[in-house]
């Protein structure tokens, strides 16, 4: 349960973290590595969703189509 | 004490995602749908109990057990579908919302059949043959 919340907040962190990097890469003038940073933080955080949807579909498999 | 918890955590995450959504759309979106998941989660628990007690009183009914099985996979897939359909609606996807509610409902469908079949079955058992057949 914690754990669950702890990775609401990561992804927050890492939004914000990726969207400063951003701007500052941008400022810099290195649009493309801009685009890469973000490119990353958005595989991670994918990642992330895609393991506690899998959580989430394996109780409802347990729960609703297990007799 | 359990609804607190996720009352606190959804409004924690929308004030969140609504700082990300005009740095990152995109992360908005996935915290939101892993909001979701969390919710869900948690709530699971709560869900197991009550389908614990409809079997229980589906056995003591004497129910066949194909049917509750088969009305659990429904109200399954009910859950699974709006979950699906409300994410990408989130996403601003209304067309592919439609076509996982589609699916979802054509899903339901094909599993009712059994029950269909079954019930037409004892209709035309009721009925009295005509033609003298």
């Amino acid at each position: 349960m914690s754990l669950d919340v702890n990775t609401i907040f990561q992804i927050a962190g890492i939004g914000i973290i990726v969207a400063m990097i951003q701007t500052v890469l941008k400022q810099m003038g290195k649009d493309d590595w801009a685009q890469w940073v973000t490119l990353i933080g958005f595989v991670v955080i994918l990642y992330m969703a895609a393991t506690m949807i899998d959580d989430l579909f394996e109780k409802i498999k347990n729960v609703f189509l297990f007799m | 004490m359990d609804i607190l918890q996720i009352v606190g955590l959804g409004l924690a995450a929308t004030f969140l995602a609504l700082i990300l959504k005009e740095k990152n759309p995109v992360f908005a979106l996935l915290l939101t749908s892993i909001v979701g998941t969390t919710i869900f989660i948690m709530l699971v628990d709560q869900i197991t109990l009550v389908m614990d007690m409809l079997k229980k009183m589906a056995e003591t009914a004497h129910l066949n057990s194909m049917y509750v099985a088969t009305v659990l996979k429904i109200i399954g897939i009910a859950y699974i579908s709006e979950f699906g359909a409300q994410i990408a609606k989130d996403a601003g996807q209304t067309a592919l919302a439609g076509k996982i509610e589609l699916a979802g409902k054509i899903v339901i469908l094909v599993l009712a059949i059994p029950i269909l079949t079954a019930i037409v079955d004892t209709v035309m058992n009721l009925v009295p043959r005509v033609g003298g057949g």
